[in-house]
């Protein structure tokens, strides 16, 4: 039983945000140190895992789920691109150039020292045993965010109902301008998407047949020599006549 | 005795167990650990007893369709055990791997498709009150999960170091990411309809009658069904959207260099996500827990005491015994439909051929996805313009239990409601006092919103 009362002296949640913390940060480490394309995103496929860890932990459920969704499934495509692009096996190793070393160490010092002193400035984390009452206090079933954030979206905040600015108050402090932008920016970009990714089958054909045809003059005139790259203009004039022949030629052949 | 064993009011099975079981209404660690282990190898084995029946089934029902017989010959007359004895010889198999493979990856890559298949059932509600943790937006967890089934496949391609399960892993990866589109469209029409993200809810929301359940909302809701189930069977990777490992032109895909146990894992996982996706569109569409005909509702009844029935939910009337048979005939109603689900993909399987793969994603890109935002803005317009629906049930009285912790902190202490803007109140209020049954004004404003005030007066 003496071992029973050590273990149930130990702070669980301290001991769990440990854990995730750990594999989270050690894995983020492994991400540099592999040379592996795959492995790399494994690595980082694990530590985005546990930062979702992290948020079920605190009880933001729905972050959690977004997390998983968004960077773990953000990570798979940029697996699939990395095995498409590299499978063979001379690229499937990535070597990093000194500078790129240099450059990296300098933009995520200066995060780090960024976060740290931010960290450094939340009063309740410098005494250890008043964020632990905090934590007490805390019940994580009342962190359930996902239908208050929903109404903040759309412009309703729960949590500045009793605050002393009427306007405020009366939950007209939402984000529902910023979520009107933000949707509209992504329905632009995946019309966008869809209008790049189409195919231009009607389209290419005819400017195919002209490219071809404007090689196979580059290539005549190579080999005639007489025409020079100083008579530009007289090339381009007779780029233009053959255009017109070769367009001449397929609608007769149309038409036949 | 056992009445005083079973009591209500345990929102997870963690919490049941402990409560019922234990006698704890205040577990310490051990306790957790105890009761969080058995719900983990209750939910396991939902995964491993049911791979265990829906590999027999899907011999006998393949044998059926094509004619034969199927495994006739052990454990009697209709080869019970023949998953058992696939079983053995699995074990029996050498655990092999490549030369060429990326062994780390190639071992764990089974692991991870079958935990992800695991960790979704976490979240699952078998029956109000039969879930192994009660997340909040159960809906969005249970897809994002899912979703990372992908990921051990992908691995498994990569790592095997074989151009056969590199083709499968890749055609898998391009087929899953583009079904998860119009699977979230249909996901998120029940979710509108419901209000809510929270699996338990939604089912509940579907009590009584057949009618009430989403699926007959609208003609809009009916097609979505439909839709969700076929892009359900895309994302889990079964025929005819099997392209990840068809045999006809890849051997076997991404498991071509498996063998043994860490095969079977891969089968596991399979069968857990399409036993996962079926019970997801029993809750979403065809009334979760609730059979069709309303005996739940009927036993309650029957044992309510009549002092407690105005007072409060059904629930709290009758005995915890019958709560506890109730919940019982829930989880049996829940499996049975999703096991209807899963033979339904079954019976696909063996009637359809396998489609190309660029038939498979102008069937997501050109069908699914339009029909799913059809289907979207059309039930959203039926239940904004409160259209005529086969749903009697008032979904408005129905709403999570953590509304009222809320109204608790967001109402003053002189109990008085917080002042909500005026326009808003006036578009909700005639909104839903078209309803049929709409309740008080103030209540109707507040469950709109998500919240349950409790009445100033």
């Amino acid at each position: 039983m003496g071992i029973l009362a050590a273990v149930n002296r130990v702070y669980w949640h301290e001991f769990f945000f440990m854990l995730f913390a750990g594999i989270s940060v050690v894995f983020a480490v492994c991400v540099l140190l592999t040379q592996n394309i795959v492995r790399m995103a494994f690595y980082l496929v694990l530590s985005l895992g546990s930062t979702a860890g992290l948020f079920f932990l605190a009880g933001a459920e729905f972050v959690g789920a977004m997390q998983l969704m968004i960077y773990v499934g953000g990570t798979l495509v940029l697996l699939i691109f990395g095995v498409m692009l590299t499978a063979q096996q001379r690229y499937v190793k990535m070597n990093t150039h000194p500078t790129d070393w240099v450059l990296a160490t300098i933009v995520g010092g200066s995060l780090l020292v960024l976060l740290i002193g931010a960290a450094a400035g939340v009063d309740s984390w410098k005494d250890a045993s008043a964020s632990k009452k905090a934590l007490a206090e805390l019940d994580v079933d009342d962190a359930r965010t996902a239908t208050p954030l929903g109404l903040a979206l759309t412009g309703v905040r729960v949590d500045k109902l009793d605050s002393d600015d009427p306007a405020l108050a009366n939950g007209q402090s939402g984000y529902l301008l910023p979520f009107i932008i933000v949707s509209v920016h992504l329905l632009v970009v995946l019309i966008g998407a869809a209008y790049m990714a189409r195919t231009k089958r009607s389209a290419t054909a005819p400017v195919g047949r002209a490219e071809r045809a404007r090689l196979n003059i580059m290539q005549m005139e190579h080999e005639t020599d007489d025409v020079v790259y100083s008579a530009s203009k007289q090339s381009s004039s007779s780029l233009l006549d053959s255009d017109q022949s070769q367009a001449e030629e397929s609608t007769d052949e149309a038409q036949e | 005795m056992i009445g005083s064993l079973v009591s209500t009011g345990a929102s997870t099975v963690t919490e049941f167990i402990s409560q019922n079981i234990f006698g704890l209404d205040d577990p310490n660690w051990f306790m957790y650990l105890l009761c969080g282990v058995i719900a983990a190898v209750l939910v396991l084995h939902v995964i491993a007893v049911g791979a265990l029946f829906f590999i027999w089934a899907e011999r006998k029902i393949a044998g059926r369709i094509q004619d034969r017989l199927g495994p006739t010959r052990v454990g009697g007359k209709f080869g019970w055990l023949q998953t058992l004895a696939d079983g053995v010889k699995l074990i029996a198999k050498e655990d092999f791997i490549p030369r060429d493979a990326d062994a780390p990856l190639f071992k764990i890559a089974p692991y991870i498709a079958f935990a992800a298949s695991f960790a979704a059932f976490l979240a699952l509600p078998f029956a109000d009150g039969a879930v192994a943790h009660h997340v909040n937006t159960a809906v969005f967890f249970v897809l994002a999960v899912l979703g990372l089934e992908v990921f051990g496949v992908i691995l498994a391609g990569y790592a095997s170091g074989s151009k056969w399960s590199l083709f499968g892993a890749m055609r898998e990866a391009a087929q899953v990411v583009s079904y998860e589109v119009p699977l979230g469209m249909c996901v998120v029409i029940p979710v509108f309809v419901a209000g809510t993200m929270n699996l338990t809810t939604i089912g509940e929301m579907q009590a009584g009658w057949f009618n009430n359940w989403l699926v007959f909302h609208d003609p809009f809701t009916f097609i979505a069904a439909i839709v969700y189930f076929t892009c359900a069977t895309a994302s889990v990777n079964r025929a005819p959207f099997d392209l990840a490992e068809a045999e006809s032109e890849l051997v076997a895909g991404f498991h071509t260099e498996y063998s043994g146990l860490r095969w079977s894992f891969f089968f596991m996982a399979e069968y857990g996500s399409m036993f996962l996706v079926s019970a997801l569109a029993s809750i979403l569409f065809f009334g979760g827990w609730h059979p069709p005909i309303p005996i739940d509702i009927w036993i309650l009844e029957a044992f309510a005491d009549p002092d407690l029935v105005a007072a409060g939910p059904l629930k709290d009337a009758v005995p915890s015994l019958v709560t506890f048979l109730v919940m019982l005939i829930g989880i049996a109603t829940l499996v049975a439909k999703s096991v209807i689900g899963v033979v339904v993909m079954m019976w696909v399987r063996w009637t359809f051929p396998r489609l190309r793969i660029d038939q498979v994603m102008a069937t997501c890109l050109k069908y699914c996805v339009p029909i799913a935002a059809v289907c979207f803005v059309g039930s959203m317009t039926w239940e904004t313009l409160d259209l005529p629906s086969m749903n009697t049930i008032n979904r408005y009285e129905i709403h999570e239990d953590w509304s009222e912790d809320l109204a608790v902190s967001t109402v003053g202490e002189d109990g008085v409601d917080p002042e909500w803007p005026e326009d808003e109140n006036d578009d909700e209020s005639s909104e839903v006092m078209d309803g049929e049954e709409a309740p008080i004004e103030e209540d109707s404003v507040a469950v709109q919103n998500g919240l349950s005030l409790q009445e100033g007066e």
